[in-house]
């Protein structure tokens, strides 16, 4: 909800600067914002987010000073940079896990959008917007794993950019344009990393849109129920919010160390420790694991339908379980937001966190006999949660009773509920 | 508390579903399951054994460095922090105005680098031709080929892979390059295999078509009670024998010995900087858990008034 | 802070200590994170190891001089006549431009002597080699005059053709805009025949 500014001017230099640029008040009142005083600790992965954004930017700046994008280069320079350069070593381990670490984050951070309904009025705009940076991180992720030029970068980017050549008529040549050439090849690895630098500044810029989106509409919470009472449904976000998410950050930092110092390369491939040799091919080639569930929704189609090859159909697929979340808010009917309060629905999305997850284990196993079949299981499920269940379960389930405000459904008696900010929320 | 149960559950999920990410297998043939080697270097506590690095460069030196090169590795990097040939302080007897602790300077280093049984080519020269000279610190360890193409002319078309990544470049690297040095042994007697090939149960190969003809039917697939024997062929002849290498430090001169050490060496070549790694590791996260406890703290200190 | 935190008399409490001690914490830990992000620019060790360089002399014949590449810069050595070692020390100090020895090798302000510029960092000067920062004093060109026939200015030594500074035969600035002497490296013989220069 937009709030009145509460910020006062102290100083005159204060009172100057506030007619001419109130970058203060903005910051004060940023501060001051009315906050559900519900939220529980999948609230506190935004800021992870922010922070893990912040990370690779930071870490990516420092790399560029020493990478070279050359296809003679490139390999030998991440391996100058893990060798001889200062504290070379810790900046890559930051930046390779920094990117795993970012996807946990976000996966953790739209579950709990679903889970609790924030895509629903009046939040379309800010889960859209969510959606938009979910694929440009996709895009930078890919683009920046092709860079260290290791077997899997190179066969990885061949294989995806294949996939634009599925599109019928214009395919072959999308490709040709992607590549540069015709292969992949130093104009592509150059272009990649050109790209690569720039898109995480249009991730920032739509971060701050996204931000900005939930400080005009208000944060939801996790009983759903919009605030009614500022001052007793709400809590300003400092001191409150930045010393909950702060532990959070903390807390995330202790896995995400733990990942650098002591199993850097344990979310990596091995093949990726080899350079790229374009006569010579991996003998499995797996994304990373973040992109692993839509791999294994790519590889699902393995059959013909209609005019549509199995290839296009395949890539088809990969991109519609992206975009269908763009159409998200529209297609679930019911107006109860948290799932805390539709029982049924709440199954419903235990198997589809499920099917997620089993999408990804899929994904990195090879496309041949029983694990096909489970895959095109999976994806049947996965489209048919959002197209099928969620229109129709609005109509048809019998919601819980919701409580009046956000300050009664923390002061309910901790037999029926406990505290949110207690025990995190069952489900995701 | 049902609902923690299934939050508990899925969580545990995830994490199983990650760990079985990083355990894709590689498709092709089945190779036997590498032995699990204690490493001097294992767990986050783990350093390298500098005296097994020494040994197991001179195991490189003296047979891996015939094939194989380690082209990401300079020699200066044996006299840097954590390499096998760092020295805190000068051996007695050289000028004191040498800083032996820094690799370029390293007496041992240089000469390593002077006496390397390969020389670095260097030039063009004033004339515009190349020429060989003895190495420096500041240089590559010199592979044993010029180029691919020369490796495979002298390898009868196979290709020795650069040993600098090695470790890193193979699912459980130092099991993997340890099984396989050690692994070899009879050929099954159920395949075929070319002249210049040699049969060892580690590495990653298809033995389905090497099956001698009385052990396949008519479509190839292989008659009753006949298995494909795991592993594949590689090119490399067994590399180590007992008492090939001989070690001044009374270490014992046999082929397990030597394979650890050399790996040990390989390893180090992949990830010089892993003891740095590690005690910045082990600080950062005793200074995370600490501010954690603060932060926790003064969270619950912010939120008493609310509950 | 909010209101609770701060007793009616408006003193700090225990509980403020916690949020400070907590926000230093934090900073402390901040600031031991920008080290690294500061120290990787710094020369990174394929730099370091290319710092110091050894050169074999004993190809460099009397008269002859020689250019070799140091940290980015060229460096002259001269192996010199006797003609120009006398030449040198004739030259009275008060004929000199800059009378400050500009030797890396000594310490404190010496006069330029010509046994001055050509005492390496052990032992006593070696008039016969001249060690040089080939690098113009005054903007930074490189002079000629090292290799054999070109133009060593009026003074026999070398000669930068940008702005027309004059350098005698101990690398010592006699005429023309720049105002010091060429500047000699860091440099010792490991043997009569080897020196490394940085």
């Amino acid at each position: 909800m937009s709030h009145p500014s509460t910020y006062n001017p102290g100083s005159g230099f204060e009172k100057w600067l506030d007619r001419r640029l109130p970058i203060v008040r903005m910051g004060s009142d940023f501060m001051d914002f009315p906050t559900p005083k519900n939220l529980n600790y999948w609230w506190t992965f935004g800021g992870i987010l922010t922070v893990c954004l912040v990370i690779q930017i930071i870490t990516g700046v420092v790399l560029a000073m020493h990478y070279t994008p050359h296809v003679d280069m490139a390999f030998a320079s991440v391996e100058h940079i893990m060798r001889d350069v200062n504290y070379g070593w810790l900046m890559r381990y930051v930046h390779t896990n920094g990117a795993s670490m970012f996807f946990i984050a976000v996966y953790i951070h739209m579950f709990r959008g679903l889970y609790y309904g924030s895509y629903k009025e009046p939040r379309e705009v800010v889960w859209i917007l969510g959606v938009v940076i979910f694929l440009l991180m996709m895009a930078t992720a890919f683009m920046g794993y092709v860079l260290p030029w290791g077997q899997m970068s190179y066969w990885g980017a061949t294989v995806i950019t294949n996939l634009f050549s599925a599109i019928p008529l214009i395919g072959d040549d999308i490709r040709t344009l992607l590549w540069g050439g015709f292969s992949v090849d130093n104009p592509t690895l150059n272009r990649f990393y050109s790209l690569h630098y720039l898109l995480p500044f249009a991730i920032f810029g739509v971060v701050a849109i996204h931000i900005w989106g939930f400080h005009t509409s208000g944060n939801n919470n996790p009983s759903g129920v919009e605030v009614k009472d500022i001052k007793k449904d709400t809590v300003p976000f400092h001191p409150y919010y930045t010393v909950k998410d702060g532990f959070a950050i903390v807390v995330f930092f202790i896995l995400f160390a733990a990942f650098v110092f002591f199993n850097p390369n344990g979310l990596g491939h091995p093949d990726n420790y080899i350079e790229a040799n374009p006569l010579s091919t991996p003998a499995s080639i797996v994304p990373e694991w973040y992109f692993l569930p839509f791999y294994a929704i790519l590889r699902a189609i393995t059959f013909d339908i209609g005019p549509i090859s199995s290839k296009l159909g395949g890539v088809i697929a990969m991109f519609s379980s992206i975009l269908v979340l763009f159409v998200l808010p529209w297609l679930d009917t019911s107006k109860v937001r948290s799932m805390r309060f539709r029982p049924v629905a709440r199954m419903w999305f235990i198997i589809f966190v499920v099917a997620c997850l089993a999408l990804g284990w899929l994904g990195g196993k090879p496309a041949e006999g029983i694990y096909v079949m489970w895959a095109q299981i999976f994806t049947a499920y996965y489209f048919g949660f959002f197209l099928i269940i969620l229109p129709l379960l609005g109509l048809m389930e019998t919601p819980k009773q919701l409580p009046r405000s956000i300050a009664e459904s923390v002061l309910k008696s901790p037999n029926t509920a406990a505290p949110d900010h207690v025990a995190p929320a069952p489900a995701e | 508390m049902k609902s923690i149960t299934i939050t508990r559950t899925l969580i545990f999920a995830a994490l199983a579903g990650l760990v079985g990410v990083t355990g894709a297998d590689a498709a092709g043939g089945k190779a036997k399951k590498v032995e699990h080697h204690h490493w001097h270097f294992a767990g986050p506590f783990g350093t390298y054994d500098n005296d097994a690095l020494q040994r197991g460069f001179q195991v490189y030196e003296t047979v891996c460095s015939s094939c194989h090169g380690v082209e990401l590795v300079y020699f200066r990097n044996l006299g840097q922090t954590g390499g096998p040939f760092h020295l805190d302080r000068c051996p007695t007897g050289v000028a004191d105005t040498v800083d032996c602790a820094n690799p370029n300077e390293n007496p041992v280093v240089k000469a390593i680098a002077a006496n390397y049984k390969f020389q670095v080519t260097d030039g063009p020269d004033d004339s515009g031709d190349m020429y060989q000279r003895a190495a420096l610190p500041a240089d590559r360890i010199p592979s044993p080929y010029p180029n691919e193409q020369f490796a495979r002319l002298a390898n009868n078309n196979a290709l020795p892979p650069d040993l600098s990544l090695i470790t890193k470049a193979r699912h459980h690297g130092p099991d993997y390059v340890y099984s396989l040095l050690t692994g070899y042994g009879e050929t099954p007697e159920t395949i075929e295999i070319a002249p210049g090939q040699y049969y060892n149960p580690y590495f990653h190969g298809d033995l389905s078509q090497s099956l001698k003809a009385q052990y396949v039917d008519e479509e190839g697939h292989p008659i009753d009670g006949v298995d494909v024997p795991l592993g594949g062929v590689l090119a490399m002849a067994p590399p180590l024998a007992d008492g090939i290498i001989e070690y001044t430090d009374g270490s014992p001169q046999t082929v397990e010995q030597y394979a650890a050490d050399v790996t040990e060496f390989l390893m180090w070549a992949a990830e010089p900087k892993m003891e740095a790694r590690k005690a910045l590791g082990l600080m950062s996260i005793i200074y995370l858990l600490i501010l954690a406890g603060i932060l926790y703290w003064s969270y619950r200190k912010v939120w008493s008034d609310q509950h | 802070m909010t209101t609770s935190d701060i007793q009616e008399d408006g003193e700090p409490t225990r509980r403020d200590f916690i949020h400070i001690f907590g926000a230093v914490t934090a900073v402390a830990g901040a600031g031991a994170v920008v080290w690294p992000l500061v120290s990787q620019m710094n020369p990174d060790a394929s730099v370091l190891a290319l710092s110091t360089k050894e050169i074999d002399l004993s190809s460099i014949s009397v008269g002859q001089a020689i250019k070799v590449m140091w940290q980015g810069k060229p460096v002259f050595i001269r192996h010199r006549t006797a003609a120009e070692i006398e030449e040198a020390n004739a030259t009275p100090l008060g004929a000199l431009k800059d009378s400050a020895a500009r030797n890396e090798n000594l310490a404190g302000s010496i006069d330029a002597t010509d046994d001055a510029r050509v005492t390496p960092a052990n032992g006593e000067a070696r008039p016969e080699w001249l060690v040089l920062v080939g690098v113009c004093t005054h903007l930074g060109c490189i002079p000629l005059g090292t290799a054999s026939g070109e133009n060593r200015g009026d003074y026999n030594g070398w000669f930068c053709p940008c702005h027309g500074s004059h350098y005698d035969t101990s690398g010592r600035i006699r005429k023309g805009p720049a105002p010091e002497n060429l500047l000699v490296p860091p440099y010792e013989f490991l043997s009569d025949s080897l020196v490394k220069i940085g």
